[in-house]
């Protein structure tokens, strides 16, 4: 019947497993697909990305050159990263801010 | 005689995580029988593979189901590997039992909670999915995700894990076996806990068998089958052998998924221990052609992938049967002479993945 008795106690003498998030935000794990980055200087915006991008969040164009990406569209899965003939796209591990 | 009444449980229920609804026949308290109905997150997956080519269609698939993600993309690029003759590398096939089965383990835990909770027990859930969020940060630290991988690629996978990799898997799984220790005996030898599930939703091996039920339901019930068994990935080299409890109830399908939380571990390790040096993945050229039908075990039971290629980049047709589409008969026959409130417990014992069934 006590069974759970000492789980209990345990819990209470512990530190909370939960943060104050917002105030206090949880440093990214190395190696996280947080969100996507590109160096416009070594593109040259020949738009394998955006065709192999499963979820046709980037948009790329040429006469103006512009790299798009679509946040709310994207999935993160770095596809478009290893496709790229210039390694100009990376992943970084921290969440990216699209308020 | 008692006057039939029928009430409708779900599609929105404190006790349901997704939305189906079971039209519930009751003569007083007890249920007479249970019609299911679906179709409140159907998204139209299986139509997309025809706009996306057979290498994006591996992300589209681990969205199918937003608990075993990666065993989603493991059916379909063996599935896709098989029929275009792509040999996966050892190494590759190593990572994708590892990968496996930690999601076995967060699915397990989730569903763990979930039933805590379905029975009031409010504590066990939070402190089940306390030891949950160890395995989904292994994930992320691991895979670079915590549920949604996108590890697995046709040809093997994308991801290596390295020697520090390793090491924080090592502790966590050393960590999840304490934690798991501390939670099964308040668990498995509560008198409230016992009095909920012993004897609740029993369903015959024989029953079980006639229904087409897969996974921890069937093996809860005797039947000694688990597609890891045929082999596929790496688990030929792994010495796996099926869990299997004979009373068919509620408590001896979380028996079930207890004992395959300790043999993941188990899986993991001995994965880890015996991971060749090797190449991660090939180059795959070419497009699909042929068909082929692909099965692996999920969580809930077995998923099955039917693949039609006709030489193009995109699949001429792609087919899913999910687990929880073939353990719903089952569950239809358990609901029979149980009483209403034990309904949600019985549902949830089954662990239903409604928006892996629709698709």
């Amino acid at each position: 019947m006590f069974n759970f008795v000492g789980n209990v106690f345990r819990n209470l003498t512990r530190k909370p497993a939960t943060r104050p998030y917002p105030y206090q935000k949880r440093a990214p794990i190395a190696g996280n697909r947080g969100h996507l980055v590109i160096d416009p200087a070594v593109c040259v915006y020949c738009g394998l990305c955006s065709k192999r991008c499963p979820a046709r969040a980037l948009a790329v164009t040429r006469k103006p050159n512009t790299w798009t990406l679509d946040p709310y569209r994207c999935i993160l899965c770095g596809y478009c990263v290893e496709v790229c003939p210039k390694h100009c796209l990376s992943l970084k591990p921290e969440h990216g801010d699209y308020s | 005689m008692a006057k039939i009444t029928v009430i409708p449980f779900g599609p929105q229920h404190p006790v349901l995580p997704e939305p189906i609804q079971l039209r519930l026949e009751l003569k007083d308290e007890k249920v007479v029988s249970a019609i299911p109905a679906l179709g409140y997150v159907h998204r139209g997956l299986e139509k997309l593979v025809e706009t996306k080519d057979y290498l994006q269609t591996v992300y589209l698939v681990e969205r199918v189901c937003g608990i075993c993600s990666f065993i989603h993309s493991v059916a379909y690029c063996q599935g896709i590997e098989e029929m275009m003759g792509v040999e996966v590398p050892p190494r590759a096939r190593f990572l994708r039992v590892i990968w496996s089965e930690t999601h076995r383990l967060h699915s397990h835990l989730l569903w763990l909670g979930l039933l805590a909770d379905s029975f009031g027990f409010e504590n066990l859930f939070m402190q089940v999915w306390r030891a949950r969020e160890a395995v989904l940060d292994l994930q992320e630290s691991t895979a670079g995700s915590r549920v949604i991988l996108g590890v697995c690629c046709v040809g093997g996978v994308r991801r290596d894990i390295d020697e520090a990799g390793r090491d924080q898997i090592k502790a966590t799984l050393d960590r999840l076996e304490q934690d798991l220790h501390r939670i099964v005996k308040p668990i498995l030898k509560d008198y409230s806990v016992q009095h909920r599930t012993v004897g609740v939703g029993q369903i015959s091996r024989e029953l079980t068998f006639e229904r087409g039920a897969v996974g921890p339901v069937a093996r809860a019930a005797g039947i000694a089958q688990d597609l890891r068994q045929t082999g596929y990935a790496a688990y030929s080299e792994l010495d796996f052998q099926p869990v299997v409890e004979t009373a068919g109830d509620c408590y001896a399908r979380m028996l079930v998924r207890f004992r395959e939380m300790s043999q993941s571990i188990e899986l993991i390790r001995r994965a880890m221990e015996r991971m060749p040096v090797s190449p991660i993945s090939v180059p795959v050229k070419g497009n699909p052609d042929g068909e082929i039908v692909s099965r692996v075990e999920q969580p809930r039971g077995e998923v099955v992938y039917y693949l039609k290629g006709n030489g193009s980049k995109n699949l001429a047709r792609m087919r899913i049967r999910t687990p929880t589409f073939a353990n719903i008969p089952a569950l239809l026959a358990m609901l029979p002479g149980c009483e209403l409130a034990n309904v949600p417990v019985i549902t949830l014992s089954i662990d239903p993945c409604i928006s892996c069934t629709e698709r």
